[in-house]
């Protein structure tokens, strides 16, 4: 063979051995790996870190902005006063572009300063009052910019200008301001505007003194200049002090004061953004923020790409030096002291599908990953003790898994105004009681969620103010306490309950027939269909017949709204680690069918309200814990949801990413994380070596099916010939 | 023949209204101005004002089609689906529902579809006409036979297939490409070869045995004949021949698909992450923004009427036969 190929080098022309060595010295001298690079080569240098969206985020807005995949942007470059410890657990709110905590001083209704253990009803007003860090800088911004004799360059754009202008980076000149306390002022001015349509608008108006005065004011009068109006509650004390007075007493406040509803804005913003021309181009503050965190947004491409730049104007912040026992083992803490951001550029690329990104990942171009059902047996297994870890393969990548209960419940909820699984009747009690036990949601997290997920033992997630763990947090109405774990109560206590309901073997007294039960659900795809399957299965465990009433998500509301509904499983993400935040979505007055609120269930326990409202208000202590555990107690027994299950995130992270810590409450995470680009570039070009041999291969097979055609072609072709010689 | 297209766009007119007035019809009957304001303003926290607020704030507070309260022309005017529709026919789309400009959307999105459906479709004409060609030359053999087999095979494999698999084999284990992704300017190549690849691959089963059926067709006609008995080999046959007779079908199904191309293909935009058309309408109705249904549901409408005019017209170009009257 060798000899072959020598005999036929050497046999070549002169000229066609010149080309063929010019093309094996250009093959060896380009730098082939690693081609299937999805990102520029010029992004190899810096510190870039690469993620992706699925959808397009609607709003960027800091007033209306409200889906975790729009916090994944605003919460880069916005900066609300306070901010939640990065490491600190539980969760600990510090300050943020303030110097301190905000000042709490209540007042009576006279205005009268109260003492700080003043009751919640002698508390006509509470004032919070910041203040901020002088010196901190807005992002540069042509909304910003001026000109030599101090005037805004581009608030008054001609048609020209317009002409020019394709994305905000078309602007030749930025500038920027410090930021003041009116900008935070100017932000809850904003936040009450009709036309803004916040959506925390309605949950603002009772507390914020003067918002709902100026929301009427701004609805009667559309185009007035929100710089020039007052909020009567919110004022701007001095350049660097603000204060927010609200009514009553409203200890959770202060987690609003974390989110960036409450980030300020300065009016230059809107007047820029105001301009018609801009509008037509999608220039708006909804798609290029203005703020002052660590990060900008410099390309907003919506349908392809978007990419946040380190804020050259950025304040300043320090890697936080404190934290839980197990950061400094975990290597958490590495990082002590160190100025913030790490990460110089962030690229968050458009991936619809799950298994495109799941590869690029593995390839190294992607930095992390969650875990899509496709690829769970490939990342995942499970070891004897029930504890997730990596596979060999993953682990052999050098990756890193990272797991956390999410501050999140998922449950199957009872309209309480139905005839037959409603009301307060000790037969509907122990109906529902029943259906808590029979329902097993141990085998949904194992079948449906691959265990990504723990069975809920009430209204608290783990993480939130009141949550207990053990024999102490255990719903005893569903489980027993045996060996040191919970153990879901048997059939036989469900089939008791049932009976003592008046359901003997699920057989319903008025038709004597099994109970029919329905279920509303917006699963309606097939593949869906086993987990209906299932649950059909966990009722008839009971004799009971349920009925999937499929619809859409749009006729579901609608029969939510309307109290249409009889059973149907619904969701909650916690807003801040509060339980109000979860207790209110069983608070009467918060009735779906009664006020449009949150309480789906449409729950109206007078006792359970009344202490909602008494622990609502409270400051966190034994007081409130007491509470929240009555509270507990009362939900468990009367069981208008039966607690299904909080989901576990399961995340996955290369080598090279560093500090990820699964704070749920914080959206300013990406300040804290760090890549090693060095290692980064090494294991992509150990990991992507391009293979050509199969192409090669594949090409010669095609040429050994073809020749033997060519040559019966031609056979035949010469034999047709010699036949028409022959003939003529 | 400017009569033709004069008459032909009037046509077009009354077809445009009909699909506007379906695709009105049936948006709304799945989904109520409510809803739409729900799904823009979120989940959490919606009060009935702010719905209504919104639903004033982007003309969705007025009636459906008809409305009482108004007087005369008003009662048709002062309706949703008029204020909605007249700017199309202007070719002036406005504003999405969540506030986008959709011509700049459009305009910016029509471009990396182009880049996958043009090459996608310049390169699988070519190969399927080579391969139809290719089995008309060695028909009767065991070559047609083998190629007949697997372009069937080809043809019932799922279009998914083609895409999981050739991003798994090209992208993942031979990493000759990236496995998706996409870059404006000359930077497009490297994402599009494997989109383009396997466009191509899994339109041959069909394409082929389509385009192999025309040929046959018209190798058995009598000047091809005539042409044999000329002593022409079989290969000046087909190419001199049979190929340029064959085209007036071939431009039929081709040119009629020409100015669909801008809209884009859903899937294979999907998994190689191409920001094109394709799934700018499957977004906006996951996201009940009716103002993009209606605009993306016009403009195929119309890039299809244009279509079928092109088609036409191409006919007098290929066969002097033809006159357009």
């Amino acid at each position: 063979m060798t000899l072959f190929m020598m005999s036929s080098i050497l046999s070549m022309p002169i000229k066609r051995l010149r080309v063929l060595l010019l093309l094996v010295a250009l093959l060896t001298a380009c730098d082939l790996t690693p081609l299937n690079n999805p990102h520029p080569p010029e992004d190899s240098a810096g510190s870039v870190l690469y993620s992706s969206f699925s959808e397009r985020p609607k709003h960027l807005d800091p007033a209306v902005a409200y889906s975790s995949n729009e916090y994944t942007f605003i919460g880069q470059i916005y900066e609300p006063p306070l901010q939640y410890h990065y490491l600190k657990r539980p969760y600990e709110l510090i300050p943020l572009t303030t110097t301190k905590m905000p000042s709490v001083v209540y007042r009576d209704n006279k205005g009268n300063p109260l003492p700080d253990n003043a009751t919640t009803a002698d508390i006509a007003f509470t004032d919070y009052i910041l203040d901020i860090k002088p010196g901190i800088q807005f992002q540069p911004h042509p909304a910003l910019a001026k000109d030599a004799n101090g005037a805004y360059l581009y608030h008054h754009l001609s048609a020209a200008q317009l002409d020019e202008l394709l994305t905000i980076t078309d602007f030749k000149s930025t500038g920027s301001r410090e930021l003041t306390a009116e900008d935070y002022v100017y932000q809850i001015k904003r936040l009450a505007n009709p036309k803004i349509q916040s959506p925390i608008a309605g949950v603002m108006q009772p507390y914020i003194v003067g918002f709902d005065a100026l929301a009427k004011q701004l609805t009667a009068a559309p185009q007035t200049d929100l710089k020039t109006v007052n909020m009567s509650g919110v004022k701007a004390l001095s350049r660097y002090q603000y204060q927010i007075t609200i009514n009553g007493k409203y200890p959770q406040f202060r987690f609003w004061l974390a989110m960036q509803f409450f980030a300020p804005m300065p009016w230059e913003a809107d007047v820029f953004y105001a301009q018609p021309g801009l509008k037509a181009k999608n220039i708006s503050l909804d798609w290029f923020p203005i703020g002052t965190g660590p990060y900008r947004l410099t390309e907003n491409n919506p349908n392809r790409q978007m990419v946040l730049l380190k804020n050259p104007l950025f304040h300043g912040e320090t890697y936080p030096d404190s934290g839980t026992p197990e950061d400094k083992a975990s290597g958490l803490l590495n990082d002590a002291g160190k100025a913030l951001p790490f990460i110089d550029k962030v690229v968050y690329t458009l991936e619809k599908e799950t298994i495109p990104y799941w590869n690029k990942f593995l390839q190294g171009y992607y930095d992390a990953s969650g875990i899509a059902s496709d690829s769970f047996d490939q990342a995942i297994q499970f070891a004897g003790n029930g504890q997730a870890q990596l596979t060999p393969a993953m682990q052999a990548q050098g990756m890193r898994l990272q797991t956390e209960v999410q501050t999140s419940s998922f449950y199957m909820g009872f309209n309480m105004l139905d005839n037959v699984v409603g009301g307060n009747s000790e037969a509907a009690r122990k109906l529902r009681q029943a259906l808590s036990i029979a329902i097993d949601y141990e085998e949904y997290i194992a079948i449906f969620t691959n265990g990504r997920g723990i069975s809920a033992q009430g209204v608290l997630p783990p993480g939130i103010y009141g949550n207990q763990t053990g024999q102490a947090g255990m719903n005893p109405y569903v489980y027993d306490w045996v060996n040191n774990a919970y153990q879901r109560k048997s059939l036989s206590v469900a089939k008791q309950l049932m009976t003592e309901a008046g359901y003997a073997n699920g057989i319903d007294p008025a038709t004597h027939e099994s109970l029919i039960l329905y279920f509303d659900s917006t699963s309606v795809s097939t593949e869906d269909r086993p987990m209906l399957n299932w649950y059909r299965k966990q009722f008839e465990k009971l004799g009971i017949k349920l009925v999937i009433r499929a619809t859409d998500y749009n006729r579901f509301q609608q029969k939510m709204r309307d109290g249409n509904a009889q059973i149907f499983v619904w969701g909650w993400n916690a807003d801040y680690p509060d339980p109000e935040n979860f207790f209110f979505l069983l608070y009467g007055p918060n009735g779906k069918v009664k006020s449009a609120g949150e309480n789906a269930a449409n729950y109206h326990n007078p006792e359970f309200d009344r202490l909602f409202e008494q622990m609502r208000n409270m400051d966190d202590g034994e007081a409130r814990m007491h509470l929240i555990q009555q509270l507990q107690e009362q939900v468990r027994q009367d069981a208008p949801w039966i607690f299904g299950f909080h989901p576990k995130s399961f995340a996955l992270f290369h080598s090279w990413y560093h500090n990820s810590n699964a704070n749920l409450m914080a959206n300013n995470r990406l300040k804290y994380l760090r890549i090693d680009t060095a290692e980064r570039d090494a294991k992509r070009q150990a990991w992507n070596h391009p293979n050509f041999w199969p192409l090669l291969v594949g090409l010669v097979l095609l040429v050994l099916l073809v020749i033997p055609a060519i040559i019966a072609y031609r056979r035949r072709a010469a034999a047709t010939l010699q036949e028409v010689q022959q003939r003529s | 023949m400017i009569q033709y297209i004069l008459r032909r766009c009037l046509y077009a007119l009354p077809l445009l209204m009909g699909v506007n007035i379906l695709t009105f019809v049936l948006f709304f009957i799945v989904n109520s101005p409510e809803d739409m304001a729900r799904m823009q303003l979120g989940q959490k926290h919606v009060t009935t004002a702010a719905i209504q607020n919104w639903k004033q704030q982007h003309g969705y507070d007025l009636p459906l089609l008809w409305n009482d309260t108004q007087d005369s022309a008003k009662k048709l005017t002062e309706t949703i689906f008029y204020q909605k529709s007249v700017g199309l026919f202007l070719l002036d789309f406005g504003v999405s529902d969540s506030g986008r400009d959709m011509s700049t959307d459009i305009k910016q999105r029509m471009w990396p579809s182009l880049a996958l459906a043009l090459p996608s479709l310049i390169l699988g004409l070519t190969v399927n006409i080579c391969v139809a060609l290719m089995m008309v030359l060695f028909r009767n053999t065991y070559l047609e036979l083998g190629s007949m087999v697997l372009c069937v095979m080809l043809m019932s494999i799922s279009s998914l297939f083609y895409i999981i698999g050739g991003q798994f084999y090209i992208g993942k284990l031979l990493k000759l490409v990236p496995i998706s992704g996409y870059a404006s300017g000359v930077d497009a190549f490297k994402f599009m070869v494997l989109p383009v690849i396997i466009g191509v691959v899994s339109g041959i089963g069909s394409g082929a045995r389509w385009y192999r059926t025309l040929f046959l067709e018209e190798a058995e006609k009598d000047y091809v004949r005539t042409a044999r008995a000329k002593g022409l080999s079989e290969t000046q046959v087909l190419f001199k021949h049979v190929l340029k007779n064959a085209m007036i079908p071939i431009l039929t199904g081709v040119v009629v698909v020409l100015p669909l191309l801008f809209m884009g293909s859903l899937i294979m935009e999907s998994f190689f992450s191409i920001p094109g058309l394709g799934s700018y309408t499957i977004d906006a109705i996951n996201s009940q923004d009716f103002a993009i249904v209606r605009a993306m549901v016009f403009l195929g409408s119309l890039l299809y009427v244009v279509g079928l005019l092109l088609t036409d017209i191409s006919y007098t170009l290929v066969d002097p036969r033809v006159r357009l009257v």
